[in-house]
């Protein structure tokens, strides 16, 4: 989970990392309040668990209540990255002397946490050059390594100090928190040469929230992403109209990857997981029927552990109900197949040979 | 580098050549009872089971249980373990196995936390242990031993190794290629996990040399750059047996985690444009369809000869 800017800094405060006041509201009637708070000039920010948003307008500077009455709900209003606003965040304006680019990631590759640091940041971390890379094992950093870190940077005196001591507090608290990644860019040098958080990004490694309940007030789940969660499958929401689902993360993609090359939409990823039973896979129909703009359901199965019956006997008991009225593409394999096609021999379900064969038909039936 | 078919079969001069005995961690439970019985059904040699507090009692009334890895590991000698205990339990099942002298082990739970994946690296590292997964199906080396959750009718003893951060598509994939007569030598599951025990780049390590190796499928997806790194690693090593790759997610939304906890594009990072033409580079082609995979092995097998 990516957690919002405004949540990255309730955390970097806990950790005494230096910040700038600012204050998130969620309506302009508490948004005119802080801007009170805070006093002009300040920046309003638009927080979205996506980056870009400068670009896209979802950053503005305010001088005056006549500026803030336009842009904030201007900023309110976008979408970025098929991302709504979830808050705005107001946050005085300083004055900058130099941006630094500073996180520590989990390093897939190397199997331990890395820092990236640079002189140079405020750009998107793809753009960031002279980066110094320090691989740091399972995240601790030593007063030694800081301070190696600061010198490579040309940080110096009172500068170098405090950027030891805010580096030393981001790995204590990817430490303790297990993020895979907490950045923080820009780390401003301000014009009184201190330290200043101006942006956080804070990602955590969600199969470790069961050692973190303070982190579960952060947990941003659609009822439909997290119903699915609750009966043990995963669902993603996607935009198009044909609803693609199967057993295994990998086969559900692949199965999105040739739906897509054939011209069609996904509506949802959904993996009915390792585990499935009747009645999941039936939980799960009944997500889908509460997905907007479904007109159709891929199904690909490749029964291993799980059973096609099973899934089967949860189509069937879906139409029993009438809780699925919309035609269904199937492609049956491994683990009790012929069985399962024989259950599903003249019911809605269209059964095909081949996947291929199902996301043509499913492709053609949708666009009547 | 580890030699990952003397450890899962032997020496010829041990007795048990090919009849390595494995130790299931978790062998009561609902997952661990129900693998532990189609492991043996395909003919691996389980032969002790570990659950806390149910030590001195047998499975299927023949295969004995004891509560800890140490008791088991004395009693059998064995060298290799499989994990079915819930994720939140990995890191302690992990720990006693390593500790008790386990030099493989399998790794099934999906939804380990990084940190303890690491630790558990970390071990194995000292120990001079191979770890496999977490999340992942599990290794096998098809008609002779299985350590895993994979369905048996896929896979048939032959000369393609594969390696699959996915299940269901190893299957997939396995099915297609025995379909069209290419057996496999090796099938290794790398796991889902953004930490792997057993990296894409390792198990190549692992299989690069095997002496009548007709080809190598690489199933990927994206999240993470090991393909990448693999990709990297062919073309410097001189690599020159057909291979094949697959990438599944091309058409995934970025920054969302597809099912997989390492299944995430990041910015360019783990994106499949990336990997796909990485693996151009290394002039392995890439294939659309999982049922195009045996089409392309075939292809690069026939210019080889």
């Amino acid at each position: 989970m990516q957690l919002l800017e405004f949540q990255a800094k309730e955390l970097f405060r806990e950790y005494g990392i230096n910040l700038l006041d600012s204050i998130s509201s969620t309506n302009i009637e508490e948004g005119r309040k802080h801007a009170k708070e805070i006093g002009y000039p300040f920046v309003i920010k638009i927080q979205v668990p996506v980056g870009g948003r400068g670009k896209a307008g979802g950053i503005q500077k305010c001088q005056n209540d006549d500026e803030f009455e336009i842009k904030y709900p201007q900023v309110m209003d976008l979408t970025i990255k098929g991302e709504k606003a979830r808050a705005i965040l107001l946050e005085k304006m300083a004055d900058i002397k130099k941006e630094l680019y500073l996180s520590i990631f989990l390093n897939r590759s190397k199997r331990c946490y890395t820092i990236i640091a640079s002189s140079e940041g405020g750009v998107e971390i793809e753009s960031v050059k002279n980066q110094i890379i320090k691989e740091v094992g399972l995240g601790d950093v030593s007063d030694e390594l800081a301070r190696k870190v600061a010198n490579e940077m040309g940080l110096e005196g009172n500068t170098a100090e405090q950027f030891i001591d805010t580096l030393k507090k981001l790995s204590k608290l990817t430490i303790e928190k297990e993020a895979e990644l907490v950045e923080i860019n820009p780390l401003a040098i301000m014009q009184d040469d201190s330290i200043m958080a101006l942006d956080g990004k804070f990602v955590t490694d969600d199969n470790s929230n069961f050692r973190h309940p303070e982190l579960q007030q952060y947990q941003e789940k659609t009822d439909i992403e997290e119903q699915a969660e609750k009966s043990g499958f995963s669902l993603v929401e996607l935009d198009g109209d044909i609803a693609v689902v199967g057993n295994g993360a990998g086969l559900v993609m692949s199965t999105l990857d040739m739906l897509s090359d054939n011209g069609g939409k996904p509506a949802c990823f959904l993996d009915v997981g390792g585990g499935a039973t009747t009645e999941s896979v039936y939980e799960a129909l009944t997500l889908i029927s509460q997905l907007p703009r479904v007109k159709g359901i891929l199904v690909n199965l490749y029964g291993g552990i799980v059973k096609t019956t099973v899934v089967a006997e949860a189509f069937l008991k879906a139409y029993e109900n009438n809780l699925i009225d919309l035609p269904v593409f199937s492609r049956l394999k491994g683990t009790e197949s012929e069985k399962a096609k024989e259950m599903l021999q003249g019911s809605r379900t269209n059964i095909f040979d081949s996947v291929e064969d199902a996301i043509n038909a499913a492709v053609m039936g949708i666009k009547k | 580098m580890t030699n990952i078919f003397e450890l899962l079969k032997g020496k010829p001069e041990e007795s048990d050549y090919e009849n390595k005995g494995v130790i299931v961690q978790g062998i009561t439970g609902a997952y661990g009872s129900l693998h532990a019985k189609q492991m043996i059904a395909y003919g691996t040699n389980v032969i002790a089971g570990v659950t806390p507090g149910k030590g001195g009692q047998k499975f299927e009334d023949k295969i004995p249980i004891y509560n800890t890895m140490q008791e088991a590991v004395d009693a059998t000698n064995a060298k290799i373990s499989i994990i079915f205990v819930p994720a939140k339990f990995f890191l302690s099942a992990a720990k006693d196995a390593l500790n008790a002298g386990i030099k493989l082990l399998v790794a099934i739970p999906e939804h380990v936390p990084i940190r303890d994946t690491m630790e558990t690296l970390d071990l194995a590292k000292q120990k001079g242990a191979v770890v496999i997964g977490p999340n992942t199906p599990g290794i096998m080396i098809p008609e002779l031993i299985k350590i895993g959750i994979m369905p048996p009718m896929p896979f048939k003893a032959g000369k393609i190794a594969v390696l699959s951060k996915s299940g269901t598509l190893l299957y997939e994939i396995s099915d297609a290629l025995t379909n069209s007569g290419f057996g496999q030598s090796i099938t290794i599951g790398i796991g889902g996990d953004p930490v792997n025990g057993t990296r894409l780049i390792d198990a190549f390590e692992m299989v690069k040399d095997i002496p009548d190796m007709e080809g190598l499928v690489i199933v990927g997806e994206i999240g993470g750059d090991s393909e990448e790194i693999l990709a990297q690693k062919i073309i410097d090593s001189g690599f020159n047996k057909p291979t094949v790759a697959y990438i599944a997610g091309r058409a995934a939304p970025k920054e969302k985690r597809m099912g997989h906890a390492g299944a995430i594009v990041m910015g360019n990072y783990g994106s499949a444009e990336s990997k796909v033409s990485m693996f151009n580079k290394a002039n392995i082609p890439v294939a659309k369809r999982p049922a195009e995979v045996p089409v392309l092995l075939a292809g690069k097998i026939e210019k080889s000869d």
